[in-house]
C-alpha cells in the first residue's frame, strides 16, 4: 500500500504535553516537515525559550537550546555566528517574544540575523495558565485581565509582523494561521519560505503563527478555532508583511 | 619571539583572549572596560571565522554568549559592575547548563549607578554567584596588566576543563593603567575534554545523540542529581585551582589581605611598617573563589592579626573571617564609592593594629 503521509523524523517519538485542541502540535510538525523537506534535518540547530514550548527540545528531533525568557533571538545569534553554514531556528510565545523579548527579537531583526523565528501568537500566557500577553485582545478576559483587557489602563495589543516589516534587515516576515485545512497549507508554505530565506542568506525571516489555546480561552477546541477566525483574524490580519526579495528562490 | 609592550590593562586582556583561542566576543558599552570591546572589534575583524558582535544591550550579550558557548566555540564579553548586574540571569543559565565562557567585570564604584571609577563593590556579587540557584563561578583577580594577560588565558582554560562560567575581576585601575607585559606564549593544554556536547548541527548518519543545551530539570530529584552533579566540579575545583601569592609572611605578626588594586597599595603600606619595625605580611588571593582558607588559617598560627584591605566597605573580609573561624581578631580597612586608599592610610591602619592588639 502506498504511503499518503508519515510522522516526519524531524519530530522525536516523545508525545506532546499539549493541552487538547492546542494548535502547537500542528506547528511543530510544520516546521518539523519544512526543515526534513528542505533537506536541512542534519544541518538544523533550534532554541526554544520559556513558554508553553519550553519542552520543544524533547520535540524537535536535531540540536536544540532551552533558552531564557525572550533571549531566544540573542541565544541563536550567538550560535549562528559560530556556524553560519546551519539552519538555527527560534520557537518563541507571545509572552516571550513580544513582551519579555521585544529587544531581542527588534535587533536581531534590524541586524538582518541569517535566523528564523517561529512566533506562536495565542493570545494569552498559556504555561503559566492564563494571564494576559502583550498580544491579548481588548475585551479579552484573562485571570490578569478578569474584567477584560482595558486599554485605557494596560494598552493595546501588539502587532510584531507589522512592526519588525517597517525594518531594513528582514528578508521575510508573514503572518500565517493554522485553524482550517486551508490555513495549514499557507502556513507550510510560508514557514518553508522563510527557512529558504536563512538558507540563501538573504537576512532575518520570520513567521508569526496565530494559534489556539482553548484550555485559557475557555473554549471547546472547536470553538476555539471559530475565535480564532472570528477575534483574532480581524485584529492580526494574515498575509506576507515584507518580502524583501520577490523573484528570488532557492533554485535561483 | 615575544617582545614587551605596554598596554593597557583591558587591551592585554582583549590580546590574551585573542592568543588563547578566544573569535567570538559580545558586549555592550560602559566605562570603564570600553578598550576591551573596541579592541576585539579591531582584533577579530581580520581572523576568518571570528566575530564581534556589539550586542543591543548586557542581556543580549550574554545570552549570545549562551548561544556561541552552546555551540562549542571561546567566547568572552566584558562589562562593569551595572552590565555584569543585567548579566547574572544569563551566568546562572551557563553556569546551569554547564557551558564554558569567560566574563570580564572591570568594577566600578556603587551601588546604582554609582561612580566609574576604581572599586571592589562588586566581591559579593561575583564570588557568591549574583545570580539564582545554587551555581559558582571561579574568579580570578589580577593586581597587574602582566597578571590580568596570563589569568585572561588561565580563565579560558579553567571554563573549558569544568565547563562553567569563569569570572576575571578586574577594577577600574588594573583596567586602565598601563604596564609593560610580555604576552604569554599560550598552548592549548592537551588535557581538556572534549566539547562532544555542543550543538553544531547533528551530523547525517552520526551515531552522537543530539545536543539539548538547557538547564531545565521539572524533576525535583533530577535537579538535585544535577545539582549535586555540578557541586562535584566545584569540590575539585576548590582542591586543585585556589591560588594566591604569600609576601613576608614567615616572620609576620600582622597579615594584610588584599586583592588587585589594593594589594598592590597593601604591599606598599607593608614596605613603610616594615621600615618602623613593624612585622607585616601581604596574603593576596588571586583567587576569590575558591578563596585562599586554608594558607591564612596556617599564617594564624604565627599572626597576631588580620586587616582586610579593601576598595569596599567590608565584602572580603567575611572570607576571611569564615576561613580563620574566630581563631584571630580581623580588621578592616576599606574605602568606598570608588576611592582609593593611600599608603599612608594603610600604613597608619597597620601601626593601628599593633597598637590595639
Amino acid at each position: 500500500m502506498a504511503v499518503v503521509f508519515e510522522k516526519t523524523s524531524m519530530l522525536t517519538e516523545k508525545p506532546f504535553h499539549y493541552c487538547p485542541g492546542c494548535t502547537h502540535g500542528i506547528i511543530h510538525r510544520l516546521v518539523a516537515e519544512a526543515i526534513q523537506e528542505l533537506g536541512m534535518g542534519d544541518k538544523a540547530i533550534g532554541v526554544a525559550p520559556v513558554g508553553c514550548s519550553v519542552f520543544a527540545y524533547d520535540y524537535f528531533n536535531c540540536d536544540m537550546y532551552e533558552a531564557a525568557h525572550g533571549r531566544a533571538p540573542a541565544v541563536a545569534t550567538g550560535c549562528k555566528r559560530v556556524h553560519p553554514d546551519k539552519l538555527v531556528f527560534t520557537y518563541q510565545g507571545d509572552g516571550d517574544l513580544a513582551s519579555i523579548g521585544t529587544a531581542e527579537i527588534v535587533h536581531a531583526a534590524a541586524r538582518g540575523e541569517k535566523i528564523t523565528a517561529i512566533f506562536v501568537n495565542n493570545a494569552i500566557y498559556g504555561m503559566t495558565s492564563g494571564q494576559m500577553a502583550p498580544t491579548t485582545l481588548p475585551g479579552q478576559i484573562t485571570t490578569t485581565s478578569p474584567y477584560g483587557r482595558d486599554p485605557d489602563l494596560c494598552g493595546n495589543p501588539i502587532r510584531i509582523s507589522e512592526m519588525l516589516a517597517t525594518l531594513d534587515g528582514p528578508a521575510y516576515i508573514a503572518r500565517v494561521s493554522v485553524h482550517g485545512v486551508k490555513y495549514v497549507r499557507q502556513a507550510k508554505n510560508a514557514i518553508r519560505r522563510a527557512f529558504e530565506m536563512q538558507i540563501g542568506g538573504m537576512g532575518f525571516s520570520m513567521v508569526e503563527v496565530l494559534s489556539a489555546c482553548p484550555t485559557y480561552w475557555g473554549l471547546s477546541p472547536v470553538k476555539a478555532l471559530d475565535w480564532v477566525e472570528e477575534k483574532m483574524l480581524p485584529s492580526y490580519p494574515l498575509g506576507v508583511k515584507k518580502e524583501a526579495f520577490p523573484e528570488w528562490n532557492l533554485k535561483s | 619571539m615575544a617582545e614587551k609592550m605596554l598596554m593597557k590593562g583591558n587591551e592585554a586582556i582583549a590580546e590574551a583572549a585573542v592568543q588563547a583561542g578566544c573569535r567570538f566576543f559580545f558586549g555592550y558599552p560602559i566605562t570603564p572596560q570600553n578598550q576591551i570591546p573596541e579592541y576585539m572589534s579591531k582584533r577579530l575583524h581580520d581572523i576568518q571565522g571570528a566575530c564581534f558582535l556589539q550586542a543591543e544591550s548586557e542581556i543580549a550579550a550574554i545570552n549570545m554568549v549562551y548561544g556561541a558557548a552552546g555551540a562549542g566555540a571561546r567566547v568572552m564579553t566584558s562589562s562593569s559592575g551595572p552590565g555584569i548586574s543585567l548579566k547574572q540571569e544569563g551566568i546562572s543559565y551557563l553556569a546551569g547548563a554547564e557551558l564554558p565562557c569567560v566574563i570580564v567585570n572591570i568594577s566600578r564604584g556603587g551601588p546604582g549607578l554609582g561612580s566609574i571609577q576604581p572599586s571592589q563593590s562588586d566581591y559579593y556579587q561575583s564570588t557568591r554567584g549574583g545570580g539564582h540557584g545554587d551555581y559558582r563561578t571561579p574568579v580570578l583577580a589580577p593586581s597587574s596588566v602582566q597578571e590580568a594577560a596570563e589569568l585572561t588565558q588561565l580563565a579560558f582554560d579553567m571554563a573549558d576543563r569544568y565547563r562553567n562560567p569563569v569570572m576575571l575581576l578586574g577594577d577600574g585601575l588594573i583596567g586602565q593603567m598601563m604596564e609593560p607585559v610580555l604576552m604569554p606564549d599560550y598552548r592549548l593544554p592537551a588535557d581538556l575534554p572534549q566539547k562532544d556536547w555542543a550543538a553544531v548541527g547533528k551530523p547525517a548518519g552520526g551515531s552522537a545523540p543530539r545536543a539539548v543545551i538547557n538547564s531545565l530539570y521539572l524533576d525535583s530529584a533530577l535537579l538535585e542529581k544535577h545539582v549535586n552533579g555540578i557541586y562535584e566540579k566545584y569540590a575539585v575545583i576548590q582542591r586543585d585551582e585556589v591560588r594566591y601569592q604569600a609576601e613576608w609572611t614567615e616572620d609576620a605578626d600582622y597579615i594584610l589581605v588584599a586583592y588587585g588594586a589594593a594589594a598592590r597599595i597593601a604591599r606598599s603600606a607593608i614596605r613603610r611598617a616594615r621600615a618602623m619595625g613593624i612585622h607585616a605580611g601581604l596574603l593576596r588571593p588571586i583567587t576569590l573563589w575558591p578563596f585562599p582558607a586554608d594558607a591564612l588559617r596556617e599564617l594564624a598560627a604565627r599572626a597576631k592579626a588580620f586587616l582586610s584591605v579593601e576598595m569596599s566597605m567590608g565584602q572580603m573580609i567575611d572570607d576571611v573571617r569564615l576561613a580563620l573561624d574566630g581563631l584571630k581578631p580581623v580588621f578592616l580597612c576599606g574605602r568606598a564609592g570608588g576611592m582609593v586608599p593611600s599608603v599612608q592610610e594603610v600604613t597608619d591602619a597597620i601601626v593601628k593594629l599593633k597598637e590595639g592588639v
